[in-house]
C-alpha cells in the first residue's frame, strides 16, 4: 500500500511511530497528483514546492517533540478558502489572478497542527452549481466513472479525497455542497452545523448558509478533521461560542436504542430506485446495529428548493458585488467607470453566476422584496420548525444524500431547474442550520455510489459520527476504492 | 402669498472611538492613504465584520441624551450600491430596526425652548474617498475611512428656519461634545449634515415636495444652503413652476445648490439584513449602567445654573455650549467667585482673549482659581473693576497670581479718603473754568473731573470714593 492511500488515522499512526516522514507521505501523495490529475482535474492550483517546504518543517516540528493529529498531513483545500500567499479563485476567471494577502480561521487552524497544504481543488464558480462544471478551469470527472460528473460544488475535493490524490480535504456546504459530491465519489462528507466553524476567509456565496466541513476517506477521519478545525472566532459574528465535543471520542460508541427518523417527504415518486434501495438496506442495517427506525413528517420540505434559491440568490447577488474590478482580481478597461465595471463583471462572472447574481437582484428589488425575500424567510422558519419538531422524536433523520446517482457531465448543465433538483435532499439542513454526514451505503448496478445522508440536532455533530461510523464498519462501503488509470 | 419652510436634518456624526466599526483599524485621521486598512475594511473576499462594542454604547448613550426609546433588538441591514470607494459594494448600515427611536432635542432660540422630534439613530460605516486629481486619466481610492463608525441623527421635519436649523445643528454637536462621543470637528467632516426641505403656503397642512440638499459641512453654510433653497422653491413656485423630488448639492463656493438630476432617486438599495452580523440585543441592565454614568446634560446643566447660580438664560445657555467652558465656569463659582461676575468676565474678557488667539478653553492660560482671585480682589475694593482690566490681561498673559500682579504693578485700589480729598483739591483748584461752569449747573463736566483724577492717582483711586468726594467739594 502505498503511502498516497492512507487515510488521517493512519497517517497519523504511522507519523508517530516514526514508520514514515511527512515528506514521504507529501511526496507520495504529489506523484498520484502528477500521475492522475492532468486529466481528472481535481486540482486548480497544486502547491508542489511549497507542500514539501511544509512537509519538512512538519518533520521538523515533529523531531522537536510535536505531534499534533494534522502535524504532517497533506491535505487538499476548497479554492474558496482564502490561503496567504497561495492563490485562491472560486474557479472564477474574475479571481484567477488573486492572491489572497490573508488565512482564513479554517487552514490557519489546520496550519496551527502544522498540515501540509497540497493544493486547491476545484469547484463550481463561486460553489455555485452540483456538478462542478460551472468551474472556469473545466469540469472535474468522477473517479468511478469520468463521464459522469463528481457532483458539487466541493466537486474537485471529494475527487481528490477519492482518488487518493490528498488524504482528506476541506469543503464547504451551502445547500449540499459537501454531502452531495461525498455521496457521489464515494466518500464521507459533513456539513458541521452553521457556526460551529468559522467562516472568517471562506469566500462567501450564501452568508447565512454556508459551512465549512471535512471530505474524508472515513468518518473517524471526518471526526479528527473537524476537531482541528471548529471553535468560536472572534472574527466571525456568527460562529457559535459553544465548548467543541471530543468528536474522536464519539467514533466507536454503540448506537443501541438509537432512534432513527424516516421522513415520509424524502422518499418520494420518481427517485432513483437503486438510490432508494441501498438506502433502506443502509436503514435495516443500522436497525440490525441496535438503532429504533421511526417514520416521521417533515411537511414543509417540498418548499425548500424554492426557499433556498431565494435566499442564495439574495445573499449572494450582494456578497458578489466586491468582485468590481476595483482593488483585486480581473479589471477589463471600460470608456469610464460604469462601463469598466459592466465589463468587468461580463467578462469575469459564468453564467450560473450570473444567473443567481439577477436572481437575487431581483428578489431583493423594492416591491417584491416582501413576495419574495421576507416570504422565504417565513418559510425557512417553518422549515427549521419541522427539524425542531422531528428531533423531539428522533435522535438523527436519516435519508438519501442524492435523489439520484451521479449524472453524466453535460446532461443537465443546460437545464438549470433540473440541476438544482440535484440538492433536494440536501438543502433543507441549510436552511434549518443543523449538521448532516454522508457515508457511502453501496454502489448501483453501474458502479457508481450511493450515499447515506444522516442528520442531526444543531451541534450534535456527536451522535451522528457515532452512527456513521457504526454503518460504516459493519457496512463496509469505504474500503472500496475507484480505479483511477493514469 | 406667505409661505413657510418644512425642514428636517440629517446629521452624520463620527464616533470617537479609537478603531473602525467593523474592524479593529484605527480611526485616526490623516494618516497616508491605504495605512489603515485590513482584509475587512478593504473588502476582501471572504473577510467578515465584526460589530465595534465601543460604536454601539456611544449610540444608546446618544439616544438616551436625545431622550429615544433604546430598541431592545436592532438589525445591521445593507444598503447595496455599486461606487469605487464602497469596497463591499454595500454599506452596512441599519434600515428598519434602528438602535434608537422616537426621541427630542430642546433649542432655545430668542428665549423660547422649542422641541425639534428625532425620528431615529442608527449606526452605519463610513465610505473610502476617492481621489480624482492624483494621477491623470485614473481616480485613486483611499480606504481610510471605510469602515469607520457614524452614527445618522434624522430630525423629524419639525424645523421651519435656517437659523433653526443651525441652532438645532449646534446644539446636537452640544451633545455630542458632552457626551465626549464624537469631537464635532467639522472641518475634518466628523459632523456633517443633509437637509430635507420643502415649502407651503401659510396655513396649509400638506407638506410640499422636498428636495435634500447634501454636502452641508459647517454651520453657515447649514443656514446659507437652506436659505437658498427656500428662495430658490418659492420663486420657482410663483413663477409656475414645481418643485421636483431631487437631491441637491450645496456649492459653498458658488453660495447655490444645484441638481443632481435625480439620479439618486433612481437607485433601489436593496436594503436586506446582513447576515454576517448578528441582530444588536440590547440588555435592559446594561443601558440602565450606561444612562446611570452619563454626564450631566447641557440642558439639566443650564437649568441649573439658572436655578443654582441666578444667571440669566442667556448666560445660561452660552456658557453650557461646551462642557468644559461650563465646568471651567463652575469651578470658579466653587473657588469662590461671583456666579454673575465670572459669567461675565467669561463672555466677555477671557472669550474675547481666547478668540483672538484661536484657542479653547482647554488650553486657557489661566486657572479658575486665579479669576475667582482676582474677582474677589475687586469685591473687597483692593483694585477697581477697571483696574482689574489690566490685572486680567496681565493674568492671561503671565499666569501669575493676580494679588502678585496688584502689588508688582502698585495696583491697589486708593481708598483713603483723606488722600483722594487731597488730590481733588488739587485738581479742582487749577481747574476754576470749569468749576464755574459745573456750579453754573453744566454737571457733565462731573465725567471732566473724575477723569482727571483717575489720571493723576493712575486709576487707582476707588471710584465710589472719588464720586462721592467730588460731589461734595464740587457743590462746596
Amino acid at each position: 500500500m502505498k503511502p498516497y492511500e492512507k487515510n488521517i488515522s493512519e497517517c497519523r499512526d504511522m507519523l508517530r511511530s516514526g514508520e514514515v516522514s511527512s515528506v514521504e507521505i507529501t511526496k507520495s501523495v504529489l506523484e498520484r497528483i502528477a500521475e492522475v490529475d492532468g486529466r481528472l482535474n481535481a486540482f486548480i492550483t497544486v502547491n508542489g514546492e511549497a507542500a514539501l517546504a511544509q512537509a519538512e518543517a512538519a518533520d521538523r516540528r515533529r523531531a522537536g517533540g510535536e505531534s499534533a493529529p494534522l502535524l504532517g498531513i497533506p491535505l487538499a483545500i476548497k479554492d474558496n478558502l482564502c490561503t496567504q500567499g497561495v492563490r485562491t479563485t472560486c474557479a472564477s476567471k474574475i479571481l484567477d489572478n488573486f492572491i489572497p494577502p490573508y488565512e482564513s480561521t479554517a487552514t490557519a487552524l489546520l496550519a496551527k497542527q502544522g498540515y501540509v497544504l497540497v493544493g486547491k481543488t476545484n469547484m463550481d464558480e463561486f460553489a455555485m452549481g452540483s456538478s462542478t462544471e460551472n468551474s472556469a478551469f473545466g469540469p472535474s470527472k468522477n473517479p468511478w466513472n469520468t463521464e459522469c460528473a463528481p457532483g458539487g460544488s466541493s466537486g474537485g475535493s471529494a475527487f481528490a479525497v477519492a482518488a487518493d490524490e490528498c488524504i482528506a480535504a476541506l469543503g464547504s456546504d451551502t445547500g449540499g455542497s459537501i454531502r452531495q459530491p461525498a455521496a457521489f465519489c464515494g466518500v464521507v462528507g459533513m456539513k458541521p452545523t452553521y457556526g460551529r466553524v468559522s467562516r472568517y476567509g471562506l469566500v462567501a456565496f450564501a452568508s447565512s448558509l454556508d459551512q465549512i466541513g471535512p471530505i474524508t476517506k472515513t468518518v473517524k477521519d471526518a471526526a479528527i478533521l473537524l476537531s482541528a478545525i471548529a471553535g468560536p472566532d472572534s472574527h466571525d459574528s456568527t460562529c457559535a461560542a459553544n465548548p467543541v465535543a471530543d468528536y474522536e471520542a464519539a467514533i466507536g460508541r454503540e448506537i443501541k436504542g438509537l432512534k432513527i427518523g424516516i421522513p415520509r417527504q424524502y422518499f418520494i415518486e420518481g427517485m432513483d430506485a437503486e438510490v432508494e434501495g441501498s438506502v433502506k438496506s443502509a436503514i435495516a442495517q443500522l436497525e440490525s446495529l441496535g438503532a429504533v427506525p421511526v417514520e416521521i413528517e417533515m411537511p414543509h420540505t417540498d418548499y425548500a428548493v424554492a426557499t433556498y434559491y431565494l435566499i442564495a440568490t439574495s445573499e449572494a447577488s450582494s456578497n458578489l458585488a466586491r468582485f468590481d474590478g476595483v482593488r483585486y482580481g480581473a479589471r477589463v478597461k471600460g470608456d469610464d467607470l460604469i462601463d469598466m465595471y459592466r465589463k468587468t463583471r461580463s467578462a469575469g462572472f459564468g453564467a450560473e453566476v450570473k444567473r443567481r447574481i439577477m436572481l437575487g437582484t431581483y428578489a431583493l428589488s423594492s416591491g417584491y422584496y416582501d413576495a419574495y425575500y421576507l416570504k422565504a424567510q417565513k418559510v425557512r422558519t417553518l422549515i427549521k420548525q419541522d427539524f425542531d419538531m422531528a428531533f423531539k422524536q428522533v435522535d438523527v433523520v436519516v435519508c438519501p444524500t442524492s435523489p439520484m446517482p451521479p449524472f453524466r457531465i453535460g446532461d443537465k448543465i443546460d437545464d438549470p431547474l433540473q440541476m438544482y433538483l440535484a440538492d433536494i435532499f440536501t438543502i433543507a439542513l441549510n436552511l434549518a442550520g443543523g449538521p448532516g454526514i454522508s457515508v457511502p451505503c453501496g454502489f448501483t448496478s453501474s458502479g457508481l455510489p450511493v450515499g447515506l445522508q444522516l442528520m442531526g440536532r444543531p451541534f450534535d455533530e456527536e451522535t451522528l459520527f457515532s452512527a456513521a461510523h457504526a454503518y460504516e464498519q459493519s457496512a463496509g462501503w469505504t474500503s472500496r476504492k475507484p480505479e483511477v488509470a493514469a | 402669498m406667505k409661505y413657510e419652510a418644512v425642514i428636517g436634518l440629517e446629521v452624520h456624526a463620527q464616533l470617537a472611538t479609537n478603531t473602525k466599526i467593523f474592524c479593529g483599524c484605527s480611526t485616526r485621521f490623516g494618516a497616508e492613504p491605504n495605512t489603515q486598512t485590513c482584509p475587512v475594511c478593504s473588502g476582501m473576499p471572504g473577510a467578515l465584520p465584526v460589530m465595534n462594542r465601543k460604536v454601539l454604547e456611544y449610540t444608546v448613550k446618544s439616544g438616551l441624551a436625545m431622550n429615544c426609546r433604546i430598541s431592545p433588538l436592532s438589525v445591521f441591514a445593507r444598503k447595496n450600491y455599486f461606487y469605487p470607494d464602497l469596497p463591499k459594494g454595500y454599506q452596512i448600515s441599519q434600515f428598519d430596526k434602528p438602535i434608537c427611536e422616537h426621541g427630542h432635542v430642546e433649542i432655545v432660540l430668542d428665549g423660547e425652548i422649542r422641541r425639534i422630534g428625532i425620528t431615529r439613530i442608527h449606526m452605519e460605516e463610513d465610505a473610502g474617498k476617492n481621489l480624482h486629481e492624483a494621477a491623470p486619466g485614473y481616480s485613486l481610492v483611499d480606504l481610510n475611512r471605510a469602515c469607520v463608525p457614524l452614527m445618522e441623527i434624522v430630525s423629524e421635519p419639525d424645523i421651519r428656519t435656517p437659523r433653526e436649523a443651525a441652532v438645532y445643528m449646534k446644539k446636537v454637536r452640544t451633545i455630542l461634545r458632552y457626551l465626549g462621543v464624537c469631537d464635532g470637528n467639522m472641518e475634518q467632516g466628523s459632523l456633517r449634515c443633509d437637509a430635507n426641505v420643502s415649502v407651503r403656503p401659510v396655513g396649509q397642512k400638506e407638506f410640499g415636495t422636498r428636495s435634500e440638499l447634501k454636502n452641508i459641512n459647517s454651520f453657515r453654510f447649514v443656514e446659507k444652503a437652506i436659505e437658498y433653497e427656500i428662495d430658490r422653491q418659492i420663486k420657482l413656485i410663483e413663477s409656475g413652476g414645481k418643485v421636483v423630488q431631487e437631491t441637491r448639492l450645496w456649492d459653498a463656493a458658488a453660495g447655490r445648490t444645484y441638481s443632481m438630476r435625480g439620479k439618486e432617486e433612481a437607485h433601489d438599495y436593496r436594503y436586506f439584513p446582513d447576515p454576517d452580523l448578528v441582530p444588536i440585543e440590547v440588555d435592559v441592565a446594561w443601558v440602565d449602567g450606561i444612562r446611570a454614568s452619563m454626564v450631566e446634560l447641557p440642558d439639566a446643566m443650564r437649568e441649573r445654573f439658572v436655578s443654582e447660580f441666578g444667571l440669566p438664560e442667556y448666560d445660561a445657555e452660552v456658557l453650557t455650549a461646551e462642557r468644559n467652558l461650563a465646568e471651567w465656569f463652575e469651578n470658579v463659582v466653587k473657588a469662590g467667585g461671583a456666579p454673575k461676575a465670572a459669567s461675565n468676565w467669561i463672555m466677555g474678557d477671557l472669550m474675547k482673549l481666547l478668540n483672538e488667539e484661536n484657542r479653547s478653553i482647554d488650553d486657557c492660560p489661566l486657572k479658575p482659581a486665579q479669576l475667582a482671585a482676582m474677582l474677589k480682589l475687586i469685591d473687597e475694593g483692593v483694585i477697581s473693576g477697571k483696574i482689574a482690566k489690566t490685572v486680567f490681561d496681565e493674568l492671561y498673559r503671565t499666569g501669575k497670581e493676580p494679588a502678585e500682579i496688584v502689588k508688582e504693578k502698585g495696583l491697589v485700589q486708593i481708598s483713603d479718603e483723606s488722600a483722594i480729598e487731597d488730590e481733588i483739591r488739587r485738581i479742582v483748584d487749577a481747574s476754576p473754568k470749569e468749576l464755574e461752569r459745573y456750579r453754573a449747573g453744566d454737571v457733565k463736566l462731573m465725567g471732566f473731573f473724575v477723569g482727571q483724577v483717575m489720571k493723576a492717582t493712575k486709576g487707582k483711586a476707588n471710584p465710589k470714593v472719588v464720586n462721592e468726594l467730588l460731589r461734595k467739594v464740587l457743590e462746596g
